[in-house]
């Protein structure tokens, strides 16, 4: 994955540097400029096994500002905030890989070092007894659930 | 015996005639015989799914899940430009602008739907609100759920946008949407049961080609539909594993 650059960030940022499983890194650029998920809009995306994304619709590329193009072919955790624990993904793919349904509240990262809250519920795409991928559904949260979740986050980092 | 053809109840009432047109064109294009059963209620056409009564349906996406999954029917085609999408509305006089300005205690209005009525609830969750804080009332039509919010017996009403767009225009005047769902991946199925499933192909060729003959078109007016797009497996399995991210 690559880096986040200045150029794409909008307002005033801090650095932050994921260090992954097999030795990779990734800086990203983050800002406090919140953008509400809208009302009525569904995040609908997939992944294969590995969770690199398949499929996108629109509202998760508005909502990422990210281009359709830069999204398909990538890890999910692209949209990875440093705010969120690491807990909280080992959990979900530990219980989608099992055949079950994970749900959360999720900070999201945008391509302008924005980012934006969602309820987001993943699961298990079983055809004929396998899991080929996995189906993810975000929606907008409620302002309270997203205060207990931060205050929870913070716990758990 | 003759097969058993429903369409769910959530269709506008000025289609039944297009729909009873449409089944006599499907007899003769597949040389088949088929019987139309409309039914009132979701309730009185799930208790003929279960009985095994159907074997043709344009279900809804909701029971498109249990059909597809649990009762082996197969997807054959879906209305072109035709999305299930929801609206939220109130009285044009209500104080309400948006959902997040709802308290507990809303009463609502909404038919028995259950598609239209999960997106709805869906949609009054950045409210803090679920079945366990509002207070909610059934009908059986949606102009009975505009009845209701003229005459202030539910501060919201749940409808499918496309059968609200359909109410009159002086109703309208009287109602205000203050949100609706863009969702678009998820429509009615006309879907094949078993004893059917044999004719899938046959059914699907002659759906894509209604456009091609005067006939046909004029079918398709009738139940204001422009075209059918098919719908394979897998598609329809997409759309019933996002039903099921949102069913909790």
């Amino acid at each position: 994955m690559k880096n986040m650059m200045p150029d794409e960030i909008s307002g005033e940022y801090r650095e932050h540097t994921f260090k992954y499983h097999d030795n990779t890194e990734r800086t990203v650029l983050i800002t406090d400029i919140e953008t509400p998920l809208p009302e009525g809009r569904l995040i609908v995306s997939r992944t294969d096994l590995n969770g690199v994304i398949t499929e996108v619709n629109q509202s998760f590329i508005e909502m990422s500002a990210y281009h359709k193009d830069e999204l398909i072919g990538q890890p999910h955790c692209i949209l990875r905030h440093p705010d969120m624990p690491s807990a909280a993904f080992s959990d979900l793919w530990e219980t989608v890989k099992k055949g079950d349904k994970w749900h959360g509240y999720v900070k999201n990262l945008r391509k302008d070092g924005g980012f934006y809250w969602v309820y987001a519920t993943v699961i298990a795409n079983v055809r004929k007894g396998e899991i080929t991928g996995f189906t993810s559904v975000r929606r907008r949260a409620s302002r309270s659930k997203i205060c207990e979740a931060e205050a929870l986050y913070k716990t758990l980092q | 015996m003759p097969h058993n053809f429903t369409v769910s109840p959530d269709f506008n009432p000025g289609h039944i005639s297009g729909w009873y047109i449409f089944n006599t064109w499907l007899q003769r294009a597949i040389n088949e015989e088929i019987h139309l059963e409309l039914y009132n209620s979701s309730d009185e056409q799930r208790k003929a799914i279960a009985d095994d009564q159907i074997d043709l349906i344009y279900a809804n996406p909701y029971d498109a899940t249990v059909l597809v999954r649990d009762k082996g029917f197969t997807p054959i085609a879906r209305a072109d430009n035709k999305t299930d999408e929801a609206i939220i509305a109130v009285n044009h006089d209500s104080p309400i602008q948006n959902v997040e300005q709802l308290t507990a205690g809303t009463r609502i209005s909404s038919t028995g739907d259950p598609d239209v009525r999960m997106m709805c609830m869906i949609m009054l969750e950045p409210a803090g609100l679920d079945k366990d804080n509002t207070v909610m009332a059934q009908r059986d039509a949606y102009i009975l759920i505009a009845k209701d919010l003229l005459k202030n017996d539910a501060d919201i009403g749940f409808f499918l946008e496309e059968t609200y767009n359909e109410l009159s225009e002086i109703t309208k005047k009287q109602l205000r949407p203050i949100v609706q769902s863009q969702i678009h991946v998820i429509h009615h199925l006309l879907l094949a049961g078993p004893k059917l499933a044999h004719k899938k192909d046959e059914i699907q060729s002659s759906l894509l080609s209604m456009n091609d003959d005067p006939k046909g078109s004029g079918v398709l007016k009738s139940l204001s539909f422009e075209s059918w797009s098919a719908v394979e497996q897998e598609e329809a399995e997409f759309m019933i594993d996002l039903m099921d991210t949102l069913a909790d």
